[in-house]
């Protein structure tokens, strides 16, 4: 029996804006706890929900981005549970009237083909509070997050292999990062996945009984456990069992998916309007000022390094994977950099770097300026690859100004020739049988050569005028 | 100082000529209070030391004419959020609840620098018609102390109409200003929905809700609103529209006014003397050179249904939050969470919330949605619809404030269907969002009789004009209760 898998997701992501979606608390990461909170996300008796225009743009822009249409009219509502995270008791969401609906994500699969991801809508919504289980029989409740605008993204039933959900997600990220709604980070939260899979075997034509997997925070953790599920699924249904609607949690350490709990009926949110806040209505100007300020998105970008600096469609396409990547690699371009060289650096020693010791850009020493004038310092040849080497090795990691270090510690290359001659002709004198061996069309001679000359010069002798001088006197001898 | 034969005016210009100090007022409204509150139960809190220091205050910078209501007490509905001073909403589940902020319309009472001398009873979440379902006290009607005051705003009404303040704030979600504005021959005006801010206001039926004054006069009731109303940016169903001074046309002049009376508001169960009574009213009224003809809102008579479940639907939601965690009650020796939520809230609502909270949970439910609060909804739009009509060709509608004369206390606390009934002429105000007053129009066996006034959306100016000219042809604002046997 072979089978056909369907996945849905649904992603939250939180936006970055100053002030909370409905109070004007600040929206920060890693405060004390309950300290970015006031009266309105305590959920105070007489309080009312104040909307935050910043966040309900920013949602906007996400859904334009995401090639989604605009509701024209929408409001809020209520969903109703009791939780200690959620001081209201309910969550104000828009169940009725999501800002976005019927978008679509293309999204490149690995083989290089490309699939358009349908997105069934997105809404603006508020974040609850975190709970923390203490090992001292406590819980703590830490409201800082409670009220932070979300966007959740809720996809088409169009994704059918991990694969392909893995990415959907990597695309999503890179839109959402590039619309400055969001850093979308994982690590921090900012952006959480709701997973739910089900199988079928191939010609039928109802789709299978899905199971969950809630709050993922990593991509290949999504990746992981999809493949999992989907195989899991797949062997219960060969050995004649049925899948029962149910919440899953991902291990980390087995690599496997373990039944959380088994859902019994839907809950009952008592979703209603909110009655706080009047309907409103989003005019096709207000659409447009919205359209017209959301940043360059990555297709842009990747264009215009193309055609206005050269750079290959290949690397083009990797430097605008991410934003921090693409802002870093323009920054150092107009620090002056030739774009060319930039790209390969970023995409050589940079990116072996930040693999090898498992950092951000951001966590670099590295600033684009250091690294344009690095380039710059190999261009016109005031050091040698070889030296650049060690430059780099000392401006990734330090706040050093390459140039300055560079003549500190006499790295600078040697091109003159007066000053090279008299060495050439040293080695030249030492070592006769080369000299010889050259002259019988043994090339490898030469090789032997430079090497003396660079050993004379610590490194700093610059191959090429080596080369030439090297050349013109084996020919005198 | 007696508040039987001063108003709002009256005590500005004495304030003004130095007569009195606004201490000295301040005092003896509290002697006053502790002299009369002991038979009519009005206050839940006294903020005597607070007020004393306030009048302190407004003495020592001294005051000019423009400050209309400076130095003056006034009194708030215990369901208004009151910065450090004890907020209960007559409820055990707020039995200690002390505010860290103040609602918006005490920062303008503040502002205006009226001095609040205390917090006043109500039905428990100003659920109720009678203000029996506090839980602390039974207020008594001030002209018979056997009878109810009526409510929710009871400890409002009974503390004005005997003499204890001339001014309170209420709050009127279905007709709980106009209601024991009636049963105590006052002066209560729900405004507009929109006009003030509802910040602070613990919420009943957030969609319905509105704060508005009780008062002696139909003059003091205007000026009090001009003090309270206006856009508020923590309240975003607040209207940006200009404030007017509601104050400045009242000249008994209405000649040429047209005003409709529903037909439907006249039959429905209601009592002969108050039928008679809103009959002379509308002879005053034609006297007085208005037209009266009979129009109809037929939907009206879904009012109380609708109502009942929109209200309860948007309380279930909003009293959620009552969950013991973060304040107020929270039952004790508890097992874990869900026994934190079900004991504290069992054991911290009332009778009447429960009942409330139930019919609002089962309205929003899956299976009932569609049956009960969205028809309700789609109801209210028409009910909203009716009053559009009339309105297309009146200026007013008259009606009665209730179907009867105040009820005695205990008659009809064990029947919420009639106790719901009551409110059926007051509640496809607050539907449609439309300003209403109640003011006196007459006296049978002793206890007032109440007259609406209903107005379109915004249209208070004209409403408090009907009223002054009513209030200034029949003078029946000017009778006072006798307070178990002295006055």
């Amino acid at each position: 029996m072979n089978f056909a898998t369907t996945i849905g997701l649904e992603v939250h992501v939180e936006m970055k804006t100053n002030s909370k979606a409905f109070s004007p608390a600040p929206v920060q990461y890693g405060q004390e706890p309950n300290t970015n909170t006031n009266v309105i996300d305590w959920g105070y008796p007489g309080v009312l929900p104040e909307v935050n225009q910043g966040a309900l743009e920013y949602g906007m822009r996400a859904a334009l981005a995401l090639n989604c249409h605009i509701t024209k009219d929408i409001h809020f509502d209520r969903k109703n549970y009791f939780y200690p995270d959620n001081p209201k008791a309910y969550q104000i969401t828009q169940a009725q009237t999501p800002i976005g609906h019927d978008g679509f994500l293309e999204v490149e699969l690995e083989d290089g083909s490309k699939k358009k991801i349908g997105i069934e809508e997105m809404h603006v919504e508020e974040d609850a509070g975190k709970n923390t289980h203490d090992p001292d029989g406590y819980s703590y409740v830490d409201l800082n997050r409670q009220g932070t605008p979300l966007i959740e993204i809720v996809s088409k039933p169009d994704i059918a292999s991990a694969d392909e959900a893995y990415a959907y997600l990597k695309k999503l990220r890179q839109v959402i990062q590039f619309t400055g709604v969001s850093d979308v980070k994982m690590e921090e939260g900012s952006m959480r996945a709701d997973v739910n899979i089900s199988v079928r075997p191939i010609g039928s034509d109802q789709y299978g009984t899905k199971t969950e997997m809630k709050n993922l925070n990593s991509f290949e953790h999504v990746r992981s456990g999809l493949k999992f599920e989907e195989k899991r699924q797949e062997n219960v249904i060969r050995a004649g069992g049925s899948i029962q609607q149910e919440t899953r949690r991902f291990d980390v350490n087995t690599g496997e998916t373990v039944l959380m709990r088994v859902k019994e009926g839907k809950s009952d949110y008592r979703y209603f309007p909110e009655p706080d806040l009047p309907p409103i209505h989003i005019s096709d100007d207000w659409i447009k000022e919205v359209k017209d300020s959301i940043p360059e998105m990555p297709e842009q970008r990747r264009a215009r390094y193309v055609n206005e600096w050269g750079v290959t469609e290949y690397d083009a396409n990797v430097l605008t994977q991410t934003m921090e990547m693409s802002d870093f690699f323009e920054a150092t371009v107009a620090a002056g950099a030739d774009p060319k060289l930039a790209a390969n650096w970023l995409m050589g020693d940079v990116s072996a770097y930040m693999n090898d010791k498992k950092l951000e850009l951001a966590d670099l020493a590295l600033t684009p300026e250091h690294l344009a004038q690095m380039i710059g310092l190999i261009k016109d040849e005031t050091i040698s690859s070889k030296i650049a080497k060690k430059v780099f090795k000392q401006i990734v990691a330090n706040d050093t100004d390459p140039k300055a270090w560079v003549e500190e510690k006499g790295m600078v290359q040697l091109s003159d020739p007066q000053t090279l001659q008299p060495i050439i002709d040293e080695v030249l004198d030492n070592n006769a049988k080369s000299i010889e061996d050259f002259k019988n069309g043994k090339d490898r001679a030469v090789g032997f050569l430079v090497g003396n000359i660079m050993k004379q010069t610590r490194g700093k002798a610059n191959p090429k005028v080596v080369n030439k001088l090297l050349m013109a006197s084996l020919k005198e001898r | 100082m007696d508040y039987f034969k001063n108003d709002l005016s009256s005590l500005h210009a004495g304030l003004l000529n130095k007569d009195f100090s606004a201490q000295e007022l301040t005092a003896e409204t509290f002697e006053q209070i502790k002299a009369r509150d002991q038979k009519i139960e009005s206050f839940l809190t006294l903020n005597e030391q607070q007020a004393l220091a306030a009048a302190k205050k407004v003495d020592e910078k001294g005051i000019t004419d423009a400050d209309k209501l400076a130095g003056i007490p006034v009194g708030i509905k215990d369901n208004i959020v009151t910065k450090g001073l004890k907020t209960t909403a007559a409820s055990k589940i707020l039995g200690n609840f002390k505010p860290i902020y103040d609602a918006t319309v005490m920062e303008k009472l503040h502002a205006a620098k009226m001095i609040n001398v205390g917090k006043l009873n109500l039905d428990e979440f100003a659920m109720g018609g009678s203000t029996e379902n506090s839980a602390y006290k039974i207020t008594k009607n001030a002209w018979n102390q056997t009878k109810v005051p009526g409510g929710s705003s009871g400890g409002p009404a009974a503390a004005v109409a005997s003499g204890q303040l001339l001014a309170a704030l209420g709050t009127d979600t279905g007709g709980s200003i106009r209601q024991p504005a009636a049963f105590n021959g006052i002066v209560g005006v729900k405004p507009t929905y929109g006009r003030v801010s509802r910040y602070g206001v613990i919420a009943f039926g957030s969609s319905l809700d509105q704060v508005g004054p009780m008062t002696r006069s139909v003059k003091d009731n205007a000026l009090m609103l001009s003090a309270i109303a206006g856009h508020d940016k923590h309240d975003f169903t607040t209207s940006e529209r200009e404030v007017p001074d509601f104050t400045a046309k009242l000249d008994g002049d209405i000649k040429g006014m047209r005003i409709g009376v529903p037909k439907e508001f006249m039959d429905q169960g209601v009592a002969d003397d108050v039928r008679e009574a809103i009959k002379n009213a509308i002879k005053t009224y034609e006297k007085l050179g208005a037209t009266v003809e009979e129009v109809s809102l037929p939907y009206s008579k879904y009012g109380v249904p609708v109502y009942y479940i929109i209200a309860s639907s948007e309380a279930s939601s909003n009293l959620q939050r009552y969950d013991g965690i973060r304040y107020g009650f929270r039952a004790d020796d508890v097992k874990n969470l869900e026994d934190v939520y079900v004991r504290s809230r069992s054991e911290g609502f009332g009778d009447e919330v429960k009942r409330r909270i139930m019919l609002g949970t089962f309205s929003l439910s899956a299976g009932t949605y569609d049956a009960y609060f969205k028809k309700a909804a789609q109801v209210r739009t028409l009910i909203c619809q009716d009053f559009s009509n009339v309105f297309e060709n009146y200026d007013l509608i008259l009606a009665p404030t209730t179907t009867s004369t105040a009820f005695g206390i205990g008659e009809e606390i064990n029947d919420p269907v009639t106790m719901y009934m009551n409110d059926i002429l007051t509640i496809p105000v607050n539907l449609a969002g439309l300003p209403g007053m109640s003011l006196p129009a007459g006296f049978s066996n002793g206890l007032p009789i109440g007259m609406q006034l209903i107005a379109p959306q915004f249209g208070e100016e004209t409403m408090y004009r009907a009223g002054y000219a009513f209030e200034q042809a029949t003078d029946f604002y000017k009778e006072v209760p006798t307070i178990g046997g002295e006055n």
